[in-house]
């Protein structure tokens, strides 16, 4: 399992995929943080990161079903699938490899943005003055965020031998799960009755709730929940063609 | 026996792929499994290397069950699938390693690497990426994965299509001194290629073994008559070759004469007496061996 992970993330780096991954992740959101007008941080007064950790996950959207959509397709259509399938490894096993890989390279790409954090704590007055269990809330509900994105891209990614297929398919269910739920428990049918155990259902609401600042187990089995659908489902996937 | 498959069937839908088929290998064997494309070759080898499941029927690999024990069946496995494919973005080294470390070699690891190039003759394409190998490189990369830890059985899957025919006996060759002291079940729809490697081949046609026999034997079980050319330097008049004992029948084409006697009768010296008494010069005289593709053609009609 160790040698698919390591193949993993060396294909990251060896093809473009991961640096770009993360250089556009890092660009685009400096540039919300600090630079374009109305979001950035210097405008708005506050020493907050509330703007980088409302656009985060809106660009995990989309470049995690991007950096995942090969992981299986391409397999499947060069037959290399074949090959590592018929090694002494479970299927269970493959999964999880290429699942750790990605949650790695999601690491890394969030990672350099805590300069950001060492940023405007420099800048609050007096220095240290920012909401520190709020955005470490925040980071480990973003790396969450992340980690549900990337078991629903490489879920998408083996369910099918073509990678913009999976990519498309990655990006609707990640947006349908981050945001739909919360429009919906917004229909006057459903105010005031469902829409808190409606809004529950996506990703936002437990997202919001980490940015308190508080751990709750409550978000933390809905996370693990879903990602080990999306896993369990993948491994479903994958062992259709035993049907 | 280190394989041992018994009844073992795949159905797709309304297709029977492969169709109540049984078989043993034993160590030191190269058995060749020859039909024509779609007959079930690899469908066979797939559900051997636990890749599909079968419909029904058992098989096991150095006493462990496909079915039951899919690890440990790999373990005893080298296999090449089918169109070899590889990881063409990695270095040939670097992808045996990753192989290397599928199968948790561990220590010896670089050491069986080198082996393996050695083995396959790689030496000088080993810092290239697969990529940019070419077809027969990147077969020997195929191969040297396949053997890497060591296997007791061997499955490669048309191991030498698109070859060209020097890597052909290369290759050929490298298979017949791996069956020496391992199980080599390879396929292949090339009669030559079988009647030169295997000593045991099993024809498949429609997913039902047609022939299992030993590629001699089965030469000999089709072949109820022998064969001579005879080439005259004279024109000889059609009558007078009747006069020849033992012959059965006899055709021109293009100034040689092809005659036919019953299994076993060599014409030839009948020919050169008669040839020598009639003061006639033979140009050529030859008694042609009905080859396996006369077989092949006959069985999967």
């Amino acid at each position: 399992m160790f040698a698919i992970f390591k193949k993993e993330v060396r294909q990251f780096f060896s093809s473009l995929i991961g640096y770009i991954a993360i250089v556009v992740f890092l660009v685009l959101l400096g540039l919300i943080t600090w630079v374009f007008p109305d979001v950035n941080v210097i405008d708005s007064g506050y020493a907050t990161l509330d703007g980088f950790f409302f656009y985060a996950p809106l660009v995990m959207c989309i470049l995690i079903p991007a950096i995942c959509m090969r992981s299986f397709a391409e397999e499947i259509k060069t037959g290399t699938f074949e090959l590592i399938a018929t090694r002494p490894v479970t299927d269970m096993q493959i999964v999880m490899a290429k699942y750790f890989a990605t949650l790695l390279l999601i690491f890394i790409s969030i990672l350099p943005t805590l300069i950001s954090y060492y940023t405007i704590y420099q800048l609050s007055s007096p220095v240290g003055n920012v909401d520190t269990g709020g955005i470490m809330g925040s980071y480990f509900g973003l790396f969450l965020i992340g980690a549900v994105f990337a078991a629903i891209g490489i879920f998408c990614s083996a369910i099918t031998s073509n990678e913009i297929v999976a990519f498309i398919l990655a990006l609707f269910l990640s947006l349908l799960l981050y945001m739909a739920f919360f429009y919906i428990s917004h229909f006057s049918l459903f105010v005031g009755r469902f829409d808190y155990v409606i809004e529950n259902f996506g990703l936002a609401a437990h997202y919001d709730s980490l940015s308190r600042g508080v751990i709750d187990s409550r978000d933390l089995v809905y996370f693990v929940s879903v990602i080990s659908l999306f896993i369990l489902l993948t491994r479903t996937a994958l062992s259709s063609r035993r049907w | 026996m280190s394989v041992i498959v018994s009844n073992l069937t795949k159905v797709y839908g309304q297709q029977r792929a492969v169709d109540d088929i049984s078989f043993e290998a034993g160590k030191g064997q190269v058995l060749g499994f020859l039909g024509p494309n779609g007959a079930g070759k690899s469908t066979t080898m797939k559900m051997l290397t636990c890749f599909i499941p079968q419909t029904s029927g058992t098989a096991t690999v150095c006493g462990h069950d496909i079915t039951t024990d899919p690890l440990e069946v790999a373990k005893k496995i080298g296999y090449l699938p089918e169109n070899n494919p590889l990881y063409l973005d990695m270095y040939v080294r670097e992808y045996l390693e990753f192989m290397a470390g599928l199968h948790k070699l561990g220590k010896i690891t670089a050491k069986r690497i080198e082996e393996m190039i050695e083995v396959t003759g790689l030496k000088l394409e080993s810092k290239k990426k697969v990529g940019q190998l070419s077809r027969g490189y990147r077969q020997r990369v195929g191969l040297a994965q396949a053997m890497l830890h060591d296997p007791e059985v061997l499955i490669l899957d048309e191991p030498t299509s698109g070859l060209d025919p020097n890597q052909l006996v290369e290759i050929r060759s490298l298979i017949k001194q791996l069956g020496q002291n391992k199980t080599v079940i390879f396929s292949s729809h090339i009669m030559q290629e079988v009647q030169a490697v295997a000593d045991r081949v099993i024809i498949i046609n429609r997913g039902k073994i047609v022939a299992d026999d030993t590629t001699e034997q089965l030469q000999s079980r089709i072949n109820n008559e022998t064969t001579v050319v005879a080439e005259f330097k004279q024109k000889v008049e059609r009558s007078l070759l009747g006069s020849i004992s033992g012959v059965r029948k006899f055709s021109e084409d293009k100034g040689r004469w092809i005659f036919t006697a019953e299994s076993g009768k060599d014409l030839r010296e009948e020919i050169f007496n008669f040839a020598k008494d009639r003061n006639l010069t033979l140009l050529s005289l030859y008694k042609e061996e009905s080859s396996l593709e006369d077989v092949f053609k006959q069985l999967t009609k």
